[in-house]
């Protein structure tokens, strides 16, 4: 009989994942392996409020944790083996090798799995993944920050890079609003923003309690304590939807070029590499495209805000 | 591309032996619908006497053979406070036989859409270069319309593509794989008469659509019609229950979810194929859903399909098989929604220039 097995020669793909061809039909294409985390443990768990804590990984293998590189505004999928992934923004310094920090709140499976977690856990992450703050591009200008609530977890990438590149920029300003005082996050830094970074820093609070002696009220009420050159500054807003609209809608009036204001979304991202198509807006991916915009691009697409 | 002619019982003795020496996968009839016909799938074979050859359409896509239903990306065993994690994504060779072209173009948009980008997709890969692709032209069925997606006609991503021209199977031989396998059997070089009846039969292929809908232009329609209500009104028909999804040969959206083992030694993280017609396709963590609504979700649905997105270089992904509107429940088919966008869009053109106030 004939011999018509169909075997492709060393088709063992696990042996050479770097160099893998697509079929013959004249597309190539290189893959790596990315799914395949990093293993990370848990050496720290900060508790920051209620629902959010900050935790501190660090990558087991020395290798990989010199290679890990990230840039602000970029996120991680976090991996707790057996209960799922979710996607993090990470929320450390770009220059710290031995720790990431990821500020997360308790809201779904995998988040509740993992403040279950004591310290010295092991969990698994995968990633940089997405787009990140065009810090380079803003050298020599002011920076105008706008955070509301948890945005302030993404934020402080960009504050800890000012913070190393502080002569590259003029004026930095942080806009910071919460529900409550206590959810103001991250306070015990506001006097290392403020003297270290030397970041301009303007807080509110929705719901005042009797303790609050700062102002109260929308964050967009913030604007009337300061003037600034619209020509001359780029801003870099992340919050929740509703804030979006309000704040990037006062910055587009007072000058801003919308090009110049970059928002961060979020969605849930179940691959993060652009495939499972759960993080679509309109037609954009938030883990591809995203997820960090610039608001021109945002508001042109449906559903986004 | 080399082509040849091959006389039909020479190519049943060719099919018998290449499906004796493979895994293969072949049109199979497995039911019969309500009406009394004869429903077929992509089944394992043994024999080419188990293969419709003059099979229609089968009911759902040969998708799953590039893209499982429930799929294993990674495998988690735990020690005392720590783990490994296992990645494998070897696929053993499989044969399939008797793919229509509007399949092997959906095979071609998935490859657009898995292999391209920074992040190809390994899994995919595995699977799609160890697959040998036999392709068989057919008659359309009336409601086809993938001539009207230009989709009716297939250039590439196939190893074998047969058309029947009467006695014989004109052959169009698409990689070196397939060549070294016809070597044992006798083959013709195509005559000026078979080259006239292969263009005969693309011709009478090409005539003999019954269904078409107008599609040029059709994402700025969609642009246009963006808060349509046309949307909420086959909204309220659609029952989001993912059949077409499940059906369709490009609908690729997953979800990725993970699971223990039952012994607690262990875990997988699986990848199941999912559909934005389902209720929680777009919800984020906290309960937010950013498409509550059923008319969103196939709105969403249409959108990926005919306006294409970035990743797809903009193509519009559906190959106009029409299976999602065989397969749909409530009835809904893509020819009625789009013709319908595009009758209520001129319904208000007319009404617009033989308004009163004009004549």
């Amino acid at each position: 009989m004939h011999d018509l097995r169909f075997n492709i020669p060393g088709q063992d793909l696990n042996l050479e994942p770097f160099a893998l061809r697509a079929p013959d039909f004249q597309k190539k294409c290189e893959v790596m392996i990315t799914d395949r985390g990093y293993k990370c443990r848990i050496t720290n768990i900060v508790p920051l409020s209620g629902q959010e804590r900050l935790f501190l990984l660090r990558i087991v293998d020395p290798l990989e944790r010199e290679l890990f590189n990230f840039r602000p505004g970029q996120f991680l999928m976090l991996e707790v083996p057996g209960y799922g992934e979710a996607p993090i923004s990470i929320s450390s310094s770009t220059s710290n090798h031995e720790f990431i920090e990821l500020c997360i709140r308790r809201a779904g499976h995998v988040t509740s799995a993992l403040f279950e977690a004591k310290q010295g856990a092991i969990v698994s992450i995968r990633g940089p993944f997405g787009t990140a703050f065009p810090m380079e591009q803003m050298k020599g200008r002011n920076v105008l920050m706008v955070a509301g609530g948890l945005g302030i977890a993404p934020m402080r990438a960009p504050l800890f890079w000012i913070g190393n590149h502080r002569d590259w920029y003029r004026d930095v300003r942080l806009l910071y609003g919460a529900k409550e005082p206590s959810q103001l996050l991250f306070s015990y830094q506001f006097e290392e923003w403020q003297k270290v970074s030397n970041v301009k820093l303007h807080t509110i609070v929705e719901n005042p309690d009797g303790s609050w002696r700062g102002r109260s009220g929308m964050i967009t009420t913030l604007f009337d304590e300061f003037t600034f050159d619209p020509e001359e500054t780029w801003a870099i807003v992340c919050g929740p939807p509703a804030m979006f609209k309000f704040v990037c809608n006062y910055l587009d009036l007072k000058g801003i070029p919308m090009n110049r204001m970059f928002v961060s979304l979020e969605r849930r991202m179940h691959c993060g590499m652009g495939k499972c198509c759960r993080c679509m807006v309109g037609s954009t991916f938030t883990c591809l495209d995203g997820p960090v915009f610039d608001y021109w691009s945002v508001m042109n697409l449906k559903e986004a805000i | 591309m080399i082509y040849k002619v091959i006389s039909k019982p020479e190519f049943i003795s060719f099919i018998d032996a290449i499906v004796k020496a493979n895994n293969a996968y072949g049109p199979r009839q497995v039911d019969t619908g309500r009406r009394g016909e004869p429903i077929y799938q992509f089944m394992p074979v043994t024999s080419a006497g188990e293969i419709a050859f003059d099979y229609t359409a089968t009911h759902s896509s040969a998708k799953h053979l590039f893209l499982p239903f429930r799929d294993e990306l990674s495998k988690f065993s735990f020690t005392d406070g720590n783990w490994e994690q296992e990645v494998r994504y070897d696929a053993p060779p499989i044969v399939l036989i008797g793919l229509r072209p509007c399949d092997i173009n959906a095979v071609n948009i998935l490859d657009d859409v898995m292999l391209r980008g920074p992040y190809p997709s390994p899994y995919y890969l595995a699977r799609r270069r160890n697959t040998f692709i036999i392709g068989m032209d057919h008659l359309p069925l009336a409601d086809c319309f993938c001539k009207s997606m230009n989709r009716h006609t297939v250039n590439h991503g196939f190893n074998l593509f047969c058309s029947d021209i009467g006695d014989r199977y004109y052959l169009s031989i698409n990689s070196a794989n397939a060549f070294g396998f016809l070597k044992e059997f006798r083959l013709e070089e195509p005559s000026y008469e078979d080259n006239c009846n292969l263009i005969e039969r693309r011709k009478m292929i090409k005539h003999s659509f019954t269904t078409n809908i107008e599609v040029t232009g059709l994402p700025v329609f969609l642009d246009i019609e963006f808060d349509s209500p046309i949307w909420q009104k086959w909204g309220d028909k659609c029952l989001s229950c993912g059949s077409c999804a499940m059906v369709c040969p490009t609908c690729y959206c997953y979800s990725v979810e993970e699971r223990f083992d039952i012994d607690l030694k262990g875990s997988t993280r699986q990848n199941h194929l999912y559909s934005c017609n389902l209720v929680d396709f777009a919800q984020v963590a906290g309960g937010h859903n950013f498409r509550p609504k059923n008319g969103d979700r196939l709105k969403y649905r249409y959108y990926h399909h005919y306006r294409g997105f970035a990743a797809n270089d903009n193509q519009q992904i559906c190959v106009g098989c029409n299976r999602c509107g065989r397969a749909c429940l409530a009835g809904i088919n893509p020819k009625d929604v789009i013709n319908d966008l595009r009758l209520e869009r001129e319904s208000c053109m007319t009404c617009v220039s033989t308004s009163p106030d004009r004549t």
